[in-house]
Parts: structure tokens; sequence; C-alpha cells
């Protein structure tokens, strides 16, 4: 086997591996399964994103906080919280991360630093903003990363929270993930700066852009900013520039898009093909061994799906529970 | 003269924070013949209801306050006279009356307490009157120095009168000393000394009875007689359903039914006696402070410190007042002590010194022999 | 030690004692210190009227003030609550709600239930409302309605400086959001405050002044209305019970009811505007619990269905008086009186 020219172990790399693919796995079978009419609700789906996710998680421990998006799965299976709770919460199950009472636009671990998906857009940037703050009053270097889309870079409170997080000198970082919709508006219409950096610089903070399909790109970036904010060195913002290879919610028909433009992402921009194709070109992981995580992958939300169709939805009386720690 | 034949019935003070009181009820009309010591006239105030009684004996003349009708102390609100007065000198009388000016009340008002620093940190007191012997007045069981409020200044008249708050209770320090009982008495012979009273006749109600005991055994010398009131330390039983309700409850409606438990008469629990209940019950460490002491004074509702059935080492005279209908310690308890004085008032719970303040002043009174 | 202090300075005590005795209780708004980064002197505000002025002294660095940006600072708030703080985040005005509303209502007061359970937002956020400062329509809104309606959200509204102090200390030790609503014209209003702390619980109505004939229920500044309309009743020889709700999320419904069950008459008392406020809730509820015991109907008076004004003469109309109070008393109990 060849020396490992990356920046991760082999053992680190087959773990991004495994995150992108149960990502990718996880959103693949939602699509097939909400076809069928058994989940309930909206889903919108990562699927195209995963390396965003993973680059950035990688460099995250359970003391590090984020705060996501309506399109959460990814961050929520990056970021540790068990896929069987997810799957159960989409199906709106007792045995749900959320006990049934959140879904998939509303899954948090807490013990994970996974501070909820979030149906309002933009709202986890002033969070983030607050795990930060108290990660800095307890002084345990904890880092908290808030993502938002290109729509959701529009909102007053994330550029409010920019703003709070410069003069506070915050360990935040700002994730632009630009998938190149706000639901079905073009970035180009909907976002007056070319460049998010730009937008970044506005406020005092450094930023950059990579390409969010390149898992190393991310990584690296990634690691920059948090290691800056976790020695004090505040907040800064990193845009993501990738592909949504499904439409803004399941059901969407996506005639926005231009005819093949699906297909060609798939093609061309899928980060976990472009990833396993530069490991083992490399020689440092063979396809065998990406093949058995692929098939443990399967096996995983084979039996998630399963779990949560089998499982009890909530009990009558959880309808009134949980609005109140005391009341 | 007129007036020595004409006895005015005032609006009483009663406790040193009252200033005005509501009538709520005429007990007797005009024309009643009365008795020294007859109830007369229901009345209120922010802290408690109560019953004036007469201090004179004669005809109701002149029922002059109305119902529901708030008057300031003093203020007179009937008249008692002889039936061979003529009515043109009770008109005169009552025409003629003028209610004492608040003025100087409002002067004592802002001197009525004060605190002391002692070895078991700091205390409040009162202090009333200035002559003769000195009587400590020691509440019970998350009570304070305002239970004291019908018998203080009836006290005062002929002595001087301190009322104190336990460590733990009133605003007195939250720190409970060490020893339990013994501790609170340790603590009560240290509030002596702070304000350099060398003997004094305890007064003590319920658990302030058992410390006041416990005094006497540690410092015989210096406590000259006891009077125990609805006494601790006297028998095992005790109503423990009280004490745990009394250390839980948190709002009215939980304290009310506890706290009606303490009176016969259960509508003598007003508004404003559960709200300074509750406002003393709310600081940050009474409710531990209340445990504490509850668990040192009692356990499986059984009291931990039984004295008698004589007091071994404590010569002085001990009179025994107890309610009859006392919910919270059994009126058994009063033959407990032999050689002890004993009287039982009927038609009052554990509250004696509040709901019959009148007998048991004249019984403290006599007792003290002033 | 009890002594009398105003309501302003039973809030400050109340910040003082809980950052004393919690590390986790942080400060934040704008400016709540004062003058931040300006040439001038240190706390040259503590807050537009000087409620926090003192505390940055005795607890540097946990007194935050912000930039002029709702949005971020509340949210910012509601995040490090979830993350293990206590922040009390002062939000000026409640009618500045407005800009930051989405992080009240649809992150702080859903967290608990829609990730079943497994929050805790312990958020007070503080704010003056109320009319009667010749502060026009946006600085004088009593919206208390507004929060009430939201599950998830505790809302407190003291009418005196010891329940402020009570009720703040609460707010802080409470692990649930709570919008904490300070009348601005209460802040001068002075009782007795003992020294220590102390906590009232929440879903404690106080029974402020007994009566028989009619119960006027009430909070914040118009329980002191209520009461003074209660002393003009009683010149007619009507006697009212006063209720001051003090926590309107939760509410004493047992008090309210218990109390008109003996009366058989209600009068709510709101500066709220009339639809769909705490006067509708308490008149409606009374209505569905008690009404064999009702004698005449519950009256409603509350401020008009209208901004606030801003010309002393028409803002003085706005606020329910003494008068109006009474004389909605009268018109149900005047004739319990003849009986």
């Amino acid at each position: 086997m060849s020396k490992n020219p990356f920046p991760l172990s082999k053992d680190e790399l087959l773990k991004a591996y495994r995150t992108m693919r149960t990502i990718r796995e996880f959103e693949e079978r939602l699509h097939v399964e909400f076809a069928k009419g058994d989940i309930p609700g909206f889903v919108h789906l990562y699927a195209g994103e995963e390396a965003c996710a993973t680059g950035i998680m990688m460099h995250l421990t359970d003391t590090d906080r984020i705060a996501s998006t309506h399109r959460g799965h990814g961050h929520c299976i990056a970021k540790g919280v068990d896929v069987h709770e997810m799957m159960a919460e989409i199906y709106g199950k007792a045995t749900g991360a959320c006990r049934g009472k959140g879904g998939s636009m509303h899954i948090a671990d807490l013990s994970k630093g996974m501070m909820g998906a979030n149906g309002i857009l933009g709202a986890g940037a002033p969070l983030a903003c607050g795990a930060a703050l108290a990660s800095k009053f307890r002084g345990d270097k904890g880092v908290s990363v808030t993502f938002f889309g290109d729509g959701a870079s529009n909102q007053g409170m994330v550029l409010e929270s920019m703003n709070l997080a410069a003069v506070w000198n915050l360990p935040v970082i700002f994730v632009v993930e630009n998938n190149g919709y706000a639901e079905s508006t073009s970035v180009d219409y909907a976002t007056a700066v070319d460049s998010y950096v730009d937008r970044a610089s506005g406020f005092g903070l450094p930023g950059v852009t990579v390409d969010g399909a390149d898992f190393f790109a991310v990584y690296e970036a990634a690691g920059e900013v948090i290691r800056r904010a976790r020695e004090g060195g505040g907040p800064s913002l990193l845009e993501c520039k990738m592909a949504r290879f499904f439409g803004h919610f399941e059901g969407d028909a996506q005639t926005y898009k231009a005819k093949d433009e699906n297909e060609l992402n798939r093609a061309n921009r899928d980060c976990i093909k472009m990833f396993a194709d530069r490991v083992r070109e490399a020689g440092v992981v063979t396809a065998a061994e990406l093949g058995a995580i692929e098939k443990e992958v399967e096996a995983l939300i084979d039996d998630a799906v399963a779990a949560a169709k089998n499982a009890l939805p909530p009990t009558p009386r959880e309808l009134t529970t949980d609005v109140y720690v005391s009341y | 003269m007129a007036d020595e034949s004409v006895k005015p019935i005032v609006m009483p003070k009663w406790g040193l924070s009252m200033s005005e009181g509501k009538l709520t009820g005429w007990l007797k009309t005009a024309g009643d013949k009365i008795a020294v010591g007859e109830q007369i006239v229901e009345v209120e105030t922010d802290k408690i209801a109560g019953v004036v009684e007469a201090s004179d004996a004669g005809v109701l003349r002149r029922t002059i306050g109305e119902v529901d009708a708030v008057y300031p102390v003093k203020a007179l609100i009937g008249v008692i006279a002889d039936a061979s007065v003529p009515d043109s000198e009770i008109d005169a009388y009552v025409a003629s009356y003028v209610t004492p000016a608040a003025d100087e009340e409002e002067e004592e008002e802002k001197s009525a307490y004060a605190f002391v620093d002692t070895p078991v940190g700091s205390i409040r007191y009162a202090k009333r009157g200035e002559r003769g012997d000195a009587v400590v007045l020691v509440h019970g069981f998350g009570g304070d120095l305002d239970n004291w409020l019908f018998n203080i200044d009836a006290l005062a008249a002929k002595t001087t009168v301190y009322a104190l708050d336990l460590p733990g209770h009133g605003q007195s320090t939250k720190a409970i000393p060490e020893n339990g009982l013994l501790g609170l008495a340790k603590g009560l012979l240290g509030f002596m000394d702070a304000l350099d009273v060398e003997r004094a006749h305890l007064v003590g109600h319920s658990m302030g009875g058992a410390v006041s005991m416990l005094a006497a055994l540690e410092a015989p010398q210096r406590v000259q007689s006891l009077t125990l009131i609805d006494s601790a330390g006297l028998g095992s039983e005790i109503n423990a359903d009280y004490l745990a309700g009394f250390v839980s409850a948190s709002s009215r409606r939980e304290l009310k039914p506890v706290v009606e438990q303490l009176f016969a008469d259960p509508k003598l629990v007003s508004r404003q006696l559960l709200e300074d209940l509750l406002r003393y019950k709310r600081l940050d460490g009474v409710e531990a402070a209340l445990s504490t002491i509850s668990s040192q004074f009692q356990a499986d509702g059984k009291q931990r410190t039984v004295l008698g059935p004589e007091l071994k080492g404590f010569d002085g005279p001990i009179l025994v007042i107890w309610g009859e209908d006392d919910r919270v310690i059994p009126a058994a308890h009063a033959n407990a002590l032999a050689g002890a004085k004993t009287e039982i008032i009927s038609g009052v719970g554990h509250m004696a010194q509040m709901e019959k303040a009148s007998r048991v002043n004249e019984l403290v009174l006599a007792h003290l022999g002033v | 030690m009890a002594r009398k202090i105003s309501m302003k300075q039973a809030i400050n005590e109340a910040l003082d004692l809980e950052m004393k005795r919690d590390p986790t209780v942080i400060v934040m708004g704008e400016d709540i210190v004062g003058g931040a980064g300006a040439p001038g002197e240190e706390d040259a505000w503590g807050g537009v009227l000087g409620v926090t002025k003192g505390l940055h002294a005795k607890y540097p660095g946990r007194l935050l003030d912000t930039p002029l940006s709702e949005s971020a600072y509340i949210g910012a708030a509601i995040g490090a609550a979830t993350c293990g703080m206590r922040p009390v985040a002062e939000l000026m005005f409640l009618d500045f709600s407005g800009v930051c509303f989405d992080q009240i209502l649809n992150q702080a007061a859903k967290f608990k239930y829609m990730f079943g359970g497994k929050a805790k937002t312990p958020v007070v956020i503080r704010a003056m409302v109320g009319a009667g400062f010749r502060a026009a329509a946006q600085h004088s809104q009593m919206l208390t309605p507004v929060f009430t309606h939201i599950p998830g959200l505790k809302v407190v509204c003291p009418s005196n400086a010891y329940d402020a102090k009570g009720l703040l200390i609460q707010a802080i030790r409470d692990d649930d959001p709570v919008i904490f609503c300070e009348h601005k014209n209460l802040y001068g209003h002075e009782t007795d405050v003992p020294a220590e702390a102390y906590a009232i619980p929440f879903g404690e109505a106080s029974v402020v002044r007994e009566g028989k004939d009619v119960t006027i229920v009430s909070y914040g500044l118009t329980v002191q209305r209520a009461l003074e309309a209660a002393e003009k009743l009683a010149k007619d020889r009507i006697q009212a019970e006063v209720i001051d709700l003090r926590t309107l999320s939760p509410i004493d419904w047992d008090t309210v009811v218990e109390s008109v069950e003996s009366t058989g008459r209600l009068v709510v008392v709101d500066e709220a505007n009339p639809r769909c406020s705490i006067a509708t809730d308490v008149a409606a509820r009374v209505a569905q619990e008690a009404f064999n015991a009702l004698k005449a109907a519950p009256q409603m008076v509350t401020a008009p269905h209208a901004p606030v004004p801003f010309s002393p003469v028409l803002e003085d109309l706005y606020i329910p008086t003494a008068d109006a109070i009474a004389k909605a008393a009268s018109k149900i109990a005047s004739h319990a009186i003849a009986a």
C-alpha cells in the first residue's frame, strides 16, 4: 500500500466515507420511501452535499455545537446523531430522536452538540452565537458552527449574527451551503453579491469559498477556520458551493432546473464518488474496503427503516407533555 | 365626672404594626348586659381576626362602629355604661370623644423591632415595657415574635418584655445552631447575654416551650419561672402531618389548611397571616432551616425531646397552659409535669395565646406575681 | 430584613443576588452597562432607565452591552441558555419583540416540545411594557396576551417591588423561557422588600384585598388602579376582592374561580387591547367554570382597540382608570348593597 498523501489517517478516511455513504443512503432511501406515502409532512434531502457536513464535522467533538437547517439530515448524521432515532423521528414514531414530536425539520440531540435542525431559515445563526458565548464563558474551547443556505444568507438574523460574532469575537463559523437554489429561486437572482466572502468582509470576518463537492477542500478550509476560532481568533465564514441532487422538498417537480442538470450533477459533481476515486487511486483504501462500508451502511439503513416502520407512534398523552420543564 | 361611669369600647391595638382594624360583626346588641371578659365585637386586622372582650361591666348602650367599616386604633366603636346613666350623657360622651393621634404610635413602630448580634447569629427582637422583671417570649416552630401580638403589650404594662425570632425564624439568621433544640436553647441564653438580661421569666409556646425548658435546665439560675403554652417536650405525640405540611407548603392554597389546624376557629386565619408566613417561607434558606429543625425536633411522628415527669434541676415555678382543642400537641400533655400549675382553656386550639389572649395574659401575669 | 425600595431597585437586587449565587447567570442587552467603547465613563447608563446600574462593577464581564441587533442577541441568549447558561436578556421595550419574534416564538418557545423534551431553555427576557410614559405607539404597548398565547413561554408581569424581586429570582431559576414584563410606570413604586433572596412561585395569584361583593382581577400597573377603585367602592359599601394574577402563564385559575364563586361578580382589568386579551381569557374561563355562581355578566375594563396615542390628553384616556374600574364594579355590584 502506498504512502498516505491525505491529511487524514486511513481510519479517518474510512470514517469520512462511512459518514458520507450513510447520509447518501439515508436520503436516497427516504426519496423512495417518501414516494410510497408512509412518511408524513415534508422532507428536504441533503444528497449531493455530504462532503460539506462531513468535511466540517470531522473537526468537531461533542463539546462543539452546530445549528442546522431544514435540510439537516446530513448535519445530524455527521454530528453523530443515532440513525435509527432519526429515521423513527421522520416516520413520527415514539422511538424517534424527538419522540415523534419534531419530525424531519427538528431533529436534535444536544448531548451530541446538535442544537437542532430548524424550520426557520437563518434562525440557527443567533443560536450558534449563543452556544459560542456559552463556550467562551465556560472556557471549554468549544466552537459553534451554523449552517444556512444561499437563500437564508439574506436573512437579517444571519447578518446581525455575523456582526455580533465579530464584535464579541465569538468562536463561531458561518457556513453558507450554496447549492444554487433558495427553494426554487436561483442564487444569482436573490443574492446581490457574487461571493459570500465579500459579504463576510463587510462584517470584518475572514471568509473563504471552497468547492463543496471536494471533501478535502472542505476539510482543509474548515480545519483552518475552526482552529482559529478555537484559539480565540474569532468567527469566520466558509462558503461551500455544491449541487442539490433532489428538489427543495420531496415532491418538488424541479421544473425550474435545467433539463439535464440533475444527471450532469450526479455524473460530475458527486462528492462521494470523487472522494472514493481519490482515496482508491492514491492506493490508500481498497475498493473492497469501500464496498464493505457500502454493504454495512445499506444494512444499517434497511434496519433503521424497518425499525421505524414497526415502531409505535407516540401515545395520546404525549400531545401535551414536554411543553414546559415545569408548569 | 360623667366619664367615669361611661366606658368606651375602642378599636384595639393588637400587635406592633396594627394601625387600624375592620369591624366585622357585633356579638351583642345595644341594651345587652355585659360582664367583664364577655365577647362583644369582632374585629379583623391585616394580621388576624379576633374578638374584643369587655374590660368593664355594664350595659351596652351604643354600637357606634358599623359592620365592614375600618377604624383607626383607639377609635370609639361602642359605649358601655350603667343602665342609670342618662342617654344625654352618653351622647355628650360620644360627641366629645377624640381618637388619640397616631403620631406617637408611628414613632413607636419605627423602634418596634431591633436586631442584636449573638453567638448564633443576628437575632431580631422586640422590647416593650421598662419596668419590673424581664420576660422573654419564645415562639414555636415556624413562628415568630408576632405570635405574641395580643400579649406583648398587656405583659409590658407590668414587666419588661422581650420577644425574639429564634434562629431559622422570622427575620433572624437562617443558620441553625448545632444540637437541635438544645442549640436553640443555648441560642436563647446567648440572646439574653447579648441584651444583658441576667435573669428572666421564660414564656414558651409549642417548640418554644421545649426550648425554654432546656434553657432552664442549662442555666437554672437565669430562669425565674417557666410558662409553657401548648408546649412541646412534655410527651411524645405530635401532629407530624402538620409539621411536614408546614415545611412543604409553598402556596396560600397549600398552607391554609395546614395553618388552620393551629386554631380552634379556622376563620382566624386571615389572608395577611398566610401572606406573612409565605413571605417568610419563600426566603432562601428557610425551607432547609425548617426541615433541619423539624427533623431534630421529631422523628417518625414522635417528639425526640421529652422532659418530665419533672424538670430535674429546675426548681422555679411552672405554669402550663393548653388549648383544649389543640390539634398539634394533645392537651393531655398539660398534666405531664408534676408540681406545675395547669390551666386548660376550652374552645381554643394550639395558638392559645392568640385565640384567648386575655385569659392567657391574665394567667401569665398572675403566675409572674406582678 | 425588609425595607421600602422601588421596583427598579428590587429588580436590580434580584439580578445582583442571582449573579452572586450562580456564575452561569449573565445579563445582556442594549446599553445595560452603557457607554461601551465610548471615551466617557463606564457604566454610564446601567440600562436606558438605570435598572442594571452598578452591577457591571460587581460582576465585570458578565453584563454584555449588545449592538442594536435584537434578533442576534435575543437569539444568542436563547442559544446560550440551551448550552448551560442562564442569560437574562433585556429587550428594553417589549414593542421591540417585532424584530426578534422568531427567536422567541419559533425557537425558545418550541425547543422543549419540538425536541421531544430533551432541551431546556432557561432564558429570561426582561422588557418594559405599558403606557403612561408619553412614549407613543411603539414604546408603550401591553403585549402580554401575545406571549401568553404561545405555549412554551412563561409570562410574568409584577405589580409591585416585592413581587418583582421574587418573581424575577424565580424567572432566573426557572428552567423554561420567561417573558418578564416590567411596567415602566411602576419602576418608582415602593413596597417593603426583604434584603434576602426569595422566589415567588409562578402560577400563584395574590389576593391583595379581600371582599365579598365583587372580584376584580388584574395584573401589572392596573392592580394599583384596581386597589384605588376598591377604596372608592368601599366608600359606597361595596367590598371588592382584588386579585393580582402576577403570572399570566401559568395562570392561577383556581384563585380566580374560587373568588368569583364567593362574590358572584367579576371585573377583569387589562391594560392590553381588548381583543384576544387577558381580559377575554379570564372572562371566558370564569363563564365556563363558574357560570352558575355568576350573579351578573362579567365586565372587562381594558385599553381601547387602538394604538397608544402620544398626546397626554389622549394617553390618559387609554389606560383603565380607577374610576372606570369602580364604575364597572358598581354597575354589577350596587344592587348587592341594597339587598
